[in-house]
């Protein structure tokens, strides 16, 4: 046997050996499956309606956003720069600053606007991150894997809403209550609003939604006769920046009386 | 052979920084494993049985929860019906931690043991708490 | 070849170690970095690039300027280019390992770097940059090494070296293209949102790359006896000129149609750089000098008698390098970022350690290639003795 044929008898072993363990390297129980829970919340799209008139005082907000805050363990981070927050109060000039005018009326002007991920239809941050640790599922909510992601942080330069926090120190430490049933973020990964998908696995609607007092409206914007689209049909509604194409899954409703919208 | 003093210090001082190992650790022995499972859940139970048999989890566990996790994750699906039939949900915080809650006794004796050091806890907590409850 | 780099000058071992002691202060800093969180860095949720993406942003620029070498050279048979053809390559070799390193100190999870390849993702322009990048590099090194490698043995380069030449013309294009690609198409971004992203990133990089190739030019020829010819760099310095007007003039576009159309996004980051916005003018001073240095550069190399006079030609390359330098390698990924989302700006100073860590990876780069420029110039030292 010459060398060529030594070394290509080896290289045919080699492979032929990786493919035999990979084939044999089955860990999975025969019997054993996986699926749904039967009582998971299932749509087409998700979205919300966020209701302004039900915001009035900033408290409501900070309600909102404590409760989702502590059940996903978000760090309480004083630094802005370093800040992480799925859930918080803007007004109208910074959360619809393209819309802005000089004689914007005081009511509106003095409004509370709850912003958060806007689960677009068509994601930007879903489009760049290069390892597909964002994604959307197919009932249109935009998830993280936090196992996956590589905090590149391109998803936050892509994101035109600024929902998007890196964990630039350990959040740990920040954790004022930690809920135990729900795990904490590493250093160095990327963090977002989930739409709890943890909880929609379950039959349980978004903890935002129920602590709101009715002020989300949560349900399938592809379902015509869903209480989202019912209130979409009787009121006027704006998203953030829809102008940019990325078909946001979140609407405002000024509400109340209609002298301020 | 040419230059044979310098070669052979040389492979000399080579073989006793590759055998480093075994110098330093000659006459002592490992601790040997033990792991615990006594935590107050399990030892409630009747069937001390955890989602499939002992000796499937201690080979295959880490197999078994990289593949949770995606298929938690990503596709959404959440509850394990094992080779028994019983369906668990597929949760570290909300099944393997209710039973598995001594971290140290368990997880860390064994991946000390064999130096592995995978970094799940960096965010699944493996301690219970006074935490909030919804 | 590689046994050449272990004999040299005093000059020589001096540099060698000057660049060791950097290199091994970035990475002090860089594990100080790896174990406590890019918290240490001056980035921030609003300004989530720093430093580390400006620089590697530049440095592909560095990359593809080979082939402002290789074009003239293997497709016009510009015959004065031959000799440093190969340093071009060589500084694209250095440039693009530089340009990785960035990469990967820019990440927030360093150790899962292999999940770029582990999980492809066609509609990220990161990864085809990360494809490009790799593909580049291993073109120039492969097509470096083996002409150097028949250099050495007096012998002419294997075919397949041309084939891959001919290749890595488009390539290099391609690198430069791609990462403007990184920001041109993300919406919210205007400063990155220009159609002239691309052409832009080119043209700045034609001026920039070539003119740190004449100035290491000069410095071998100083110091060592590889000699570029006079004619040489006078042709590589029509070439940074006419770059260098083509990237002040592509500027200019971007200012009229932010300004023209008034629309408040495309003016926001020009007004931040240039004048300050809201009280933030942390880069006006930068951006200024850049233009000052920019029109002093272009000035200086477009009158021939000055251009020729290889002591002012050293001033107006220096003055180009810096000026694209600050232009990209500063302004450009900043002001992306400015205003955020919710219209406000915050402004990012670099950390120490980030400092430290910038100036090892360049250190890296400079250490690639001093190595690969000593082979280039012992090897043909030994030729000219040969023959």
């Amino acid at each position: 046997m010459n060398r060529r044929d030594f070394l290509k008898v080896i290289a045919a072993a080699g492979i032929g050996g990786i493919v035999v363990m990979e084939g044999l390297d089955d860990f999975r129980v025969e019997a054993a499956e996986m699926n749904k829970d039967s009582n998971a919340l299932q749509a087409k799209h998700w979205g919300m309606v966020i209701d302004i008139s039900k915001f009035q005082k900033p408290e409501d907000i900070q309600r909102v956003a404590n409760a989702c805050h502590q059940y996903h363990n978000v760090p309480d981070i004083k630094d802005p720069k370093h800040e992480v927050k799925w859930i918080w109060k803007e007004d109208f000039e910074h959360a619809f600053a393209e819309m802005e005018s000089k004689y914007l009326s005081e009511k509106i002007k003095t409004m509370n606007f709850p912003v958060l991920c806007n689960h677009c239809e068509e994601p930007m941050c879903v489009r760049v991150c290069p390892t597909k640790a964002t994604f959307k599922r197919p009932d249109g909510i935009v998830v993280m894997d936090y196992h996956r992601c590589i905090g590149c942080r391109y998803c936050m330069a892509g994101c035109p809403y600024g929902a998007r926090s890196f964990n630039f120190i350990d959040p740990r430490p920040h954790i004022g209550m930690m809920n135990h049933d729900y795990p904490t973020r590493a250093i160095g990964v990327v963090e977002k609003c989930t739409m709890c998908v943890e909880r929609l696995n379950k039959g349980l609607k978004p903890i935002c939604v129920e602590v709101s007092r009715g002020g989300i409206i949560f349900g399938d914007l592809n379902d015509p006769n869903s209480e989202v689209r019912k209130v979409l049909r009787s009121n006027f509604a704006i998203r953030r920046k829809a102008e940019l194409g990325t078909g946001p899954s979140v609407y405002y409703v000024i509400g109340g009386d209609e002298e301020g919208a | 052979m040419y230059n044979s003093r310098k070669i052979i210090i040389g492979l000399v001082i080579f073989v006793l920084v590759a055998a480093f190992p075994f110098f330093i650790n000659v006459g002592k022995t490992a601790q040997p494993l033990q792991l615990s499972l006594n935590t107050p859940t399990i030892n409630q139970l009747e069937k001390k049985e955890c989602i499939e048999s002992a000796d499937y989890m201690r080979a295959n566990h880490m197999r078994m929860l990289n593949e949770w996790r995606d298929q938690v994750v990503r596709e959404g699906n959440t509850v394990y019906t094992s080779s028994s039939g019983q369906k668990y949900e597929m949760s570290l915080e909300n099944n393997c931690f209710q039973c598995h809650s001594n971290k140290s006794n368990f997880c860390d004796s064994c991946h000390t043991y064999s130096q592995v050091d995978p970094y799940c806890w960096d965010c699944h907590n493996g301690t219970k708490g006074a935490g909030l409850k919804q | 070849m590689l046994e050449k780099v272990l004999y040299g000058s005093k000059r020589y071992y001096t540099w060698i170690v000057f660049l060791m002691i950097i290199i091994i202060f970035g990475f002090t800093a860089y594990l100080e970095q790896f174990n406590t969180g890019l918290g240490i860095t001056g980035m921030s949720r609003d300004v989530t690039w720093g430093l580390y993406i400006s620089q590697f942003t530049f440095m592909v620029g560095v990359a593809a300027s080979a082939v402002m070498v290789a074009i003239p050279y293997y497709l016009h048979d510009h015959k004065t280019f031959g000799p440093i053809v190969i340093l071009g390559e060589f500084l694209a070799v250095a440039a693009v390992i530089v340009c990785m390193l960035f990469i990967l100190c820019d990440m927030g999870q360093p150790t899962r770097f292999l999940n770029i390849v582990l999980h492809p993702t066609p509609n990220s322009v990161m990864f085809w940059d990360m494809c490009v990048l790799l593909g580049y590099l291993l073109l120039n090194l492969i097509i470096g090494w083996t002409i150097l490698g028949a250099d050495k043995k007096g012998i002419s380069a294997p075919h397949w070296t041309k084939v891959l030449t001919y290749i890595a013309i488009p390539w290099a294009v391609s690198i430069h293209t791609v990462t403007a690609f990184l920001y041109a198409g993300l919406p919210g971004r205007y400063y990155w949102l220009t159609a002239i992203m691309a052409g832009r990133f080119l043209a700045s990089a034609f001026a920039a790359g070539p003119a740190l190739l004449i100035i290491l030019c000069l410095i071998l020829r100083k110091y060592t006896s590889f000699k570029t010819s006079k004619e040489a760099i006078q042709s590589l310095a029509v070439i940074v000129t006419y770059a260098m007007i083509a990237n002040v003039f592509f500027f200019l576009l971007e200012v009229f149609t932010a300004f023209y159309s008034n629309i408040p996004g495309h003016m926001a980051a020009l007004q931040y750089l240039f004048v300050g916005l809201n009280g933030h003018n942390n880069l006006v001073p930068f951006m200024w000098t850049a233009a000052i240095l920019a029109f002093l550069g272009i000035g200086l190399l477009l009158v021939p008698s000055m251009r020729r006079n290889e002591k002012v030609l050293t001033i107006a390359l220096a003055a180009v390098f810096i000026a694209a330098w600050l232009d990209k390698g500063i302004g450009l990924v900043l002001a992306g970022f400015v205003p955020n989302s919710f219209e406000r700006v915050t402004e990012y100073i670099p950390s120490s350690t980030e400092l430290a860590i910038v100036l090892g990876v360049y250190a890296i780069g400079f250490l690639i290639l001093t190595i690969l420029y000593k082979m280039v110039v012992a090897v043909r030292e030994q030729s000219m003795v040969e023959h």
